[in-house]
């Protein structure tokens, strides 16, 4: 057994399920605070990676070009619940979520009409390249991309633990109709958790993107995440890194030591299938929160 | 209402009704010769940027020849989008709305292989030719068996060839291919997988170690793929990806420390849009072609002087003028036109039918002489169709990507067409076997095919 590959291997695997983290955290902001599934998350990927790096490509600055997606993003996520959320407010989850997936036709349909269906690289000044350790295969630009999730978690539990606003997304996620008697503001919070959520997008847009270059598979980025999903918890932010590690690594030595036994390309499905056994054993994830219901 | 009344107010609609429907031979009377395209195209989705480019070179030179020319021989170009955003079930739906346009169809060009499989059938019972230049099924080259189906330029069988063929140049020669060490890393899907058993078959007659790869779709994190080949420590790499893939290999490869002018990309991970978005990763990348890239050939200048002169091109982007996708589009332009020509020639200059353009593609004969006269030395090379080889003996090229274009390494290649030939007709004739299908005889004067 060559140790040293082996650990370089777990490494490119983990950091690989904090790029899926990254994508999951998104999702589970949504969820947590309202209850939706939102497919559109993806699409929101990629509508805040298309508008960032065309106003780049116009001649913006970076942190310019920054400003004025994350002010659309903040928009749009205004606009979702004008238009899509408070119409729908008391639906069944089904119906949410399906909204959320005519949704993210919409928005994916809008990015390529407003910019166009050219691929677009994006460089972030990073370099991609693996760092000088013997043996160990550990690249800048993913341990730059490990850091900033890592950051993104512990700035969103804080904020979610020590904030007002935090207080206030906690409570609507804990029963939205005792939110309402407290006097707190459903439309105002739902406005800006997909505020929050369009923050997310954007810096996941702007990392996967200078990973794949900016283009339509972006929106497909989510596919990643749904494993990660099941296994930390739709609803837990920390649970979605837990997750995303477990999943990256899981994948990666899967297809490395038994992929060419089995023909290869095991990847894509062996992080959904860990997904599907878990869900029979644990259906909330490791960190999920059990609902619990008085007869 | 009475029978009578019902009876002359259905025949008053039904009179009406005809002299609506555009298909009324009143109606074809009053409208010029024309040759009619439907074009499966996709301008939006995850494949459009490769979509815009080819079909919009294919209707810049329709455009061309109808300005310029006023069509072929009298006869204007006709052509109608559907749009199919590369799902094979929209391609396959386009194919049924389009089908039945008077004029008939002179040629489908989806630009899919997954459109294009599932067309097969249809198109062979409506004896309209299908177009499927630098992919589609390797076995459709052989035309006693697959007589409406056209892998004009080059079938990926020839492609592999001619890949491991410009590897041996790179190397010294066949000879030193012996214990060199070659991965292809392959999109996980038929395209993908179609060329596993060709490239077995090449590792045997040069003596290469050869490893493959499979890279799920869309290819969106690459990691483990490229710790293997890092293991394996390979020569060179082939690349034989699709879309998303092609950009993710490039920056994983620099991630892993492989160095890009040791990757050789196939026709599908050619263009810009693959290379462009890996950045400086990309740099030294190498990649096959049938066609040049580039503004400088004639035709491609008649397009821009005449066609966007006049505020007519297709293409919104005018910087993409001489893309690998616009090109080929061009190219594929050339092909479909040419047969136009060809079929004319013995039919008469008029609307042909689907087996008379048959007939015209499988006498397409454009030699270097004839590519020369169309305004094209440079921009491709050659191509000699037969009722035996609807490939047409394409030759490739190879290209390498200095960071924001590309250019042009390696003379015109030819594949190894001796050695593929009985892999082409086993397969095409257990395809006919399987289909109930009686080859052609090739040998003897062919019209229409059965």
């Amino acid at each position: 057994m060559d140790w040293g590959f082996f650990a370089g291997t777990a490494i490119a695997g983990l950091l690989a399920g904090l790029m899926y983290a990254l994508v999951a955290i998104g999702f589970v902001l949504i969820y947590k605070t309202s209850g939706v599934l939102n497919f559109a998350q993806g699409a929101m990927v990629l509508f805040a990676a298309l508008t960032f790096v065309s106003l780049h490509e116009a001649g913006l600055a970076f942190w310019l070009a920054f400003l004025i997606t994350l002010a659309a993003m903040i928009v749009l996520g205004i606009l979702v619940e004008a238009f899509i959320l408070r119409p729908l407010v008391n639906q069944p989850p089904i119906t949410l979520f399906m909204a959320t997936l005519g949704l993210s036709y919409v928005v994916e349909g809008t990015a390529q009409l407003m910019w166009g269906t050219q691929v677009h690289a994006l460089d972030l000044g990073i370099k991609d390249t693996p760092l000088p350790i013997p043996d160990i295969l550990v690249s800048r630009f993913d341990l730059f991309c490990a850091s900033v999730a890592s950051t993104l978690v512990v700035v969103l539990t804080l904020l979610f633990r020590y904030t007002r606003l935090g207080l206030a997304f906690r409570a609507a996620a804990e029963d939205q109709y005792a939110a309402l008697n407290t006097g707190l503001r459903l439309p105002v919070i739902w406005a800006a958790v997909w505020a929050v959520a369009g923050f997310v997008a954007l810096v996941t847009g702007l990392l996967w993107g200078a990973r794949t270059g900016v283009q339509f598979s972006l929106s497909l980025v989510v596919l990643k995440s749904f494993p990660v999903l099941v296994l930390g918890g739709f609803d837990s932010i920390p649970g979605a890194i837990v997750g995303g590690l477990l999943i990256g690594l899981t994948e990666t030595l899967a297809e490395v030591y038994i992929g060419p036994y089995v023909g290869g390309g095991i990847d894509e499905w062996i992080a959904y299938a860990v997904a599907l056994v878990f869900l029979l054993i644990r259906p909330t994830g490791l960190f999920g929160q059990r609902s619990v219901e008085r007869a | 209402m009475s029978i009578v009344r019902f009876l002359a107010l259905a025949g008053l609609a039904t009179a009406l009704a005809g002299s609506l429907t555009p298909s009324s031979a009143k109606a074809q009377n009053s409208v010029p010769q024309q040759q009619y395209f439907p074009l499966q195209s996709y301008r939006v989705g995850p494949y459009a940027a490769g979509g815009t480019g080819f079909f919009g070179g294919f209707i810049d030179y329709m455009t061309l020849i109808n300005a310029r020319d006023g069509g072929v021989n009298g006869v204007k170009l006709t052509w109608d989008e559907c749009e199919t955003q590369y799902i094979v079930e929209r391609g396959v739906e386009c194919y049924e709305r389009m089908k039945n346009h008077v004029p008939p169809p002179s040629a489908w060009n989806p630009l899919s292989v997954g459109i294009a499989y599932a067309m097969i059938p249809g198109i062979t019972a409506d004896k309209v030719p299908l177009i499927t230049i630098d992919h589609g099924r390797t076995d459709s080259t052989d035309g006693a068996v697959f007589p409406y189906v056209f892998p004009l330029l080059m079938n990926p069988y020839s492609e592999s060839s001619a890949i491991i063929n410009f590897i041996a140049t790179r190397v010294g020669g066949p000879d030193k291919l012996v214990g060199k060490s070659i991965v292809v890393l392959y999109h996980g899907s038929p395209y993908g997988k179609e060329t596993i058993p060709i490239y077995q078959l090449l590792s045997k007659k040069f003596g290469f170690k050869l490893e493959q790869i499979e890279v799920p779709d869309p290819g969106t994190e690459q990691e483990s793929q490229w710790l293997q080949i890092r293991r394996i420590h390979p020569d060179y790499v082939v690349l034989r990806g699709w879309g998303v893939m092609n950009p993710v290999a490039l920056k994983t490869a620099q991630d892993t420390g492989f160095p890009a002018d040791h990757i050789i990309g196939n026709v599908w991970s050619n263009s810009e849009e693959d290379a462009r978005p890996a950045g400086d990763a990309a740099k030294g990348y190498i990649a096959l072609t049938t066609q040049a890239t580039g503004t400088q050939y004639t035709v491609i200048r008649q397009i821009v002087k005449i066609v966007y002169g006049a505020g007519r091109g297709d293409m919104a982007d005018k910087s993409r003028i001489g893309s690998v996708y616009y090109n080929l589009g061009v190219v594929n332009g050339i092909l479909n036109v040419e047969a136009v020509r060809i079929a004319q020639a013995k039919f008469g200059d008029h609307t042909l039918t689907g087996p008379e353009m048959q007939w015209g593609f499988e006498h397409l004969d454009l030699d270097p002489g004839r590519v020369a006269q169309l305004g094209a030395t440079g921009l491709f090379h050659s191509i000699d169709v037969t009722c035996a080889d609807h490939e047409g003996h394409g030759f490739v090229t190879f290209q390498q990507w200095n960071g924001s274009s590309w250019h042009r390494i390696s003379d015109w290649i030819a594949p190894d067409w001796a050695l593929l030939r009985p892999i082409i007709v086993a397969s095409a004739n257990k395809y006919a076997a399987e289909n109930g299908i009686t080859p052609r005889d090739c040998s003897k004067p062919q019209f229409a095919a059965n």
